[in-house]
């Protein structure tokens, strides 16, 4: 009967390391900009494509 | 005329049209920043939203002050070993086109390590080499590029102020806690006897009594802190029946649960917690990128330039300037000081001191105010006082500057707090009483099931909850308050009182009207073919404005900077500028005018005056009819007679305001009256400050405004009658809440004062009340605001 017993520690212990992270994540400061990552996130598929369409043109710019 | 835009910034391609690439370009810097973004391989940002860039300004100078080692020192957020990370704001960042270059400033300047833009802010970090590239030269980069970094000395003296977390925690715990009580007491409503259950249940209980405790000693601190203070000043606020709620919760549920009585209510009461403090947290929106405490020193420069007694020259921080300093101003910068002319010919634009446009031109050995800005050339004065004692920064030595608004109100919520504090210790003496007399073995439950049950949970959100989603969707609409008080404030309004220059009249806008002998063919002619060569700012408004003739070439034609011009054709001399030029007469008050004098003949003159804004006759006779009125100008009384055809009905005005004449005015309104007051200028910061609320009109949202209460965006000034009317229907919203409220307390109460109050009904009945709250609030507001 004791399964109980360890069925709650380790669910409780399990809810206390998400709220722990859920402290670290406010403190390394997820929280304070809500908005640039959603964008930010959309940005890198269509940069890779066109990079490498054009590879050889642009490394003659670049090392112009 | 030709119609297209232009591929950087979007403007239409007027009067320098370039097309370079295939494409149309406003200007040569647009095409600059084309250019290096092309070559770069930074053309996705045209990609990402059409016409997303800045022109960018000539800006040689304005950074030498980074020069200064100590400045540059005292602005990087981190500085070891050759790596430093600095933080700009940049006003410009408003799409996601900008995100993106910013964020790939690295593929400009290899010395760029990573740069992060908070949009929400409008603010860059950016890591860099400092052997590769100085902070200065990344200043230049931006402003290259069309992203002018602001710095301004309010950075520079701010403490690195550490961001406050604290309700995002309490939040977290509170939820965390009412999320595994609510699994821990589950079992035992709906399981009554079970034998497994009876032989766990005080683990359970325990363990709800374990997440309890940080919910009560940390989460809830902040109301036990607010109770006290408010009994100490003898006020009883709504935070006085809160604690006094969690804190007999709390202990009730401990004594039940030792003595075995029941579960407790410990879901009930971190519940509660969790709710109240999702209120504070849905109450606390702000506009991050917007200052309400702005004063001169965002306006002001970090350094100036001063020549030493052998002329050389050296970058000194404003705050250093004593009396007697020569100081080298530039084109667009900003004088620190009150100051002497001394060399050069200053063109000054007070536009951020009055809100008028038009530039001021100053001979040497005039006097020049702080504030003002140069417009020109290079000119040279000497401080006569320091930057705290100039004439305009010393209006914030007054004490309205220090008083917080929001403190000295009280709000709705605390005046029912207290009516509601004293009936319910009333009805849980009345029932105590007749519980010891009828059985008192009950009268301790009675007492205590009426103190949770009357828990003011869903007056407490109301409040919140209303006034929080109609900031969100004033801001929206372009009106950003500062706060949700703001709100409760601006519904008691009831005298209204403008400035004139910059608030009913418009920056973007000159009006131009004709004073004097009609002009004949001949004339206006030669008139347009001198204008067309040209460059002043109004030659060219006026030029734009007159009808075309046929291109002439004239016979000789001298421009005098700051004066006027001069021609010659077919033996008729034409002169056009200022009267002293012209005629040389004195100018007549402060009008901005273009004299003509044809062949030693004053014709007339040009006025030009600030356009009032569109619809403002509209709005007055709407607001006549509800508010009191009353025009505050800086201003000479030229425009008096003007004010008073628009206005037909009696409008108190008052001219010739000084900053400080317009915040004691103000001051004596409030004896009798709850004062509004709009404004724009660093002139109004006083009026505002001293008002009950202050509301700032910008043009531009992201350009600086006055500290202030509110932030209009000028268009829609016109809605300001609708903005009024809903801050009052809100308040009906709440009443309606607390009568809402005041229902579920009195099914509560019917339960606790006979002594039947169950965990379970608590349990069902404070989160039905709080939810079905913040469901009323939220639909009646959209739903009244949504005409605006």
């Amino acid at each position: 009967m004791s399964v109980i017993y360890m069925l709650l520690t380790i669910s409780i212990c399990v809810a206390v390391v998400f709220f722990f992270v859920f402290i670290l994540s406010v403190k390394s400061g997820q929280y304070d900009d809500a908005y640039t990552p959603s964008v930010r996130m959309l940005f890198e598929d269509e940069l890779v494509t066109p990079k490498e369409n054009k590879t050889t043109n642009d490394k003659i710019e670049l090392n112009k | 005329m030709d119609t297209t835009n232009c591929y950087h910034c979007g403007d239409p391609c007027e009067k320098e049209h370039l097309v370079f690439d295939d494409k149309n370009f406003c200007c040569n810097g647009c095409k600059t920043v084309y250019e290096i973004f092309s070559t770069n391989n930074l053309a996705y940002y045209y990609e990402i939203q059409e016409s997303a860039g800045a022109t960018p300004k000539a800006t040689t100078n304005k950074f030498n002050f980074l020069d200064n080692e100590e400045i540059a020192t005292k602005l990087l957020e981190f500085n070891e070993e050759g790596v430093q990370v600095a933080q700009f704001l940049i006003p410009h960042i408003h799409c996601s086109s900008c995100i993106w270059v910013l964020e790939n400033l690295n593929k400009l300047n290899s010395g760029i390590t990573t740069a992060q833009v908070d949009f929400p802010k409008k603010k860059v970090r950016i890591t860099f080499k400092s052997n590769q590239i100085t902070l200065k030269e990344l200043a230049l980069l931006l402003a290259r590029i069309g992203y002018e970094p602001n710095i301004s000395l309010e950075d520079y003296q701010k403490k690195t102020d550490k961001k406050d977390h604290s309700l995002l925690y309490k939040l977290g715990l509170a939820g965390f806690a009412f999320g595994n009580v609510m699994l821990l007491s589950f079992p035992e409503y709906f399981e009554v006897g079970e034998f497994w259950l009876e032989q766990y249940k005080h683990t359970f209980r325990w363990l709800m009594f374990a997440f309890s405790i940080p919910v009560v000693l940390y989460a809830a601190k902040d109301y036990f802190i607010s109770a006290y203070k408010g009994i100490r000043s003898k006020l009883l606020n709504i935070d006085v029946p809160i604690a006094l709620g969690i804190l007999v919760l709390f202990l009730r549920s401990t004594v039940d649960i030792i003595m075995d009585w029941g579960s407790g209510f410990f879901d009930s009461l971190t519940g509660l917690v969790f709710f109240l403090l999702l209120g504070r947290y849905f109450q606390q929106k702000t506009y991050a990128y917007l200052s309400f405490e702005r004063d001169y020193k965002s306006y002001f420069p970090i350094a100036v330039t001063r020549l030493s007694a052998s002329d050389q020259e050296e970058n000194i921080e404003i705050h250093q300037v004593k009396k007697g300093d020569r100081l080298l101003i530039r084109n667009e910068e900003i004088l620190p000081v009150d100051a002497i002319l001394i060399k050069g010919k200053a063109q000054i634009d007070y536009s951020f001191v009055t809100g008028e446009s038009e530039a001021v031109l100053k001979q040497s050995g005039d006097r020049l105010f702080a504030g003002g800005k140069q417009i020109g050339a290079v000119i040279e004065i000497e401080a006569t006082k320091s930057v705290s004692q100039s004439y305009l920064t010393q209006l914030w030595s007054n004490a309205v500057f220090n008083t917080n608004k929001a403190s000295n109100f009280q709000t709705l919520t605390d005046a029912i707090g207290k009516r509601f504090t004293l009936a319910v210790l009333t009805i849980a003496t009345l029932a105590t009483a007749f519980w010891l007399w009828q059985d008192p073995t009950k009268a301790l439950n009675v007492f205590t099931a009426v103190l949770i049950i009357a828990c003011p949970c869903a007056i407490a959100l109301a409040a919140p909850f209303t006034l929080g989603n109609l900031i969100r969707i004033f801001g929206k609409k372009g009106f950003y308050l500062k706060d949700t008080n703001t709100i409760e404030r601006l519904a008691k309004i009831d005298t209204l009182v403008f400035d004139k220059t910059g608030t009913l009249t418009t920056h973007k806008e000159t009006e131009i009207t004709y004073h004097g002998m009609p002009l004949n063919d001949e004339e206006a002619a030669l008139l347009k073919n001198t204008l067309r060569g040209s460059n002043h700012p109004l030659s060219r408004s006026l030029y734009d404005l007159l009808a075309t003739y046929d291109i002439k070439t004239l016979d000789s034609f001298r421009e005098d900077t700051g004066k006027g011009v001069t021609a010659t054709y077919n033996n008729n001399t034409i002169k056009l500028g200022s009267a002293s030029y012209t005629d040389g007469r004195n100018p007549e008050s402060s009008e901005t005018a273009v004299h003509i004098n044809y062949n030693a003949r004053h014709k007339g003159k040009y006025l030009f005056k600030n356009a009032y804004r569109k619809g403002i006759e509209k709005l007055f006779t709407s607001l006549h009819s509800k508010y009191k009125l009353v025009i505050l100008s800086g201003d000479n009384d030229g425009e008096r007679e003007i004010l008073e055809k628009k206005f037909p009905f009696k409008l108190p005005m008052f001219f010739n305001q000084k900053p400080q004449d317009k915040l004691r005015y103000i001051e004596q309104c409030q004896k009798s009256a709850h004062v509004l007051m709009i404004g724009d200028g660093l002139n109004d910061a006083g009026a505002l400050a001293q008002s009950d609320v202050g509301i700032a009109i910008s043009d531009d949202i992201n350009v600086f405004s006055p500290a202030c209460d509110a932030i209009l965006s000028a268009e829609k000034l016109n809605a300001l009658p609708s903005f009024l009317g809903l801050s009052k229907k809100s308040i009906q919203i709440i009443k309606l809440s607390f009568v809402l409220s005041l229902c579920y307390n009195l099914i509560g109460l019917s339960f606790a004062v006979t002594g039947r109050l169950e965990p379970v009904i608590a349990a069902i009945l404070m989160p039905l009340s709080s939810i079905s709250i913040v469901v009323f609030t939220t639909v009646a507001t959209n739903f009244i605001s949504r005409k605006l």
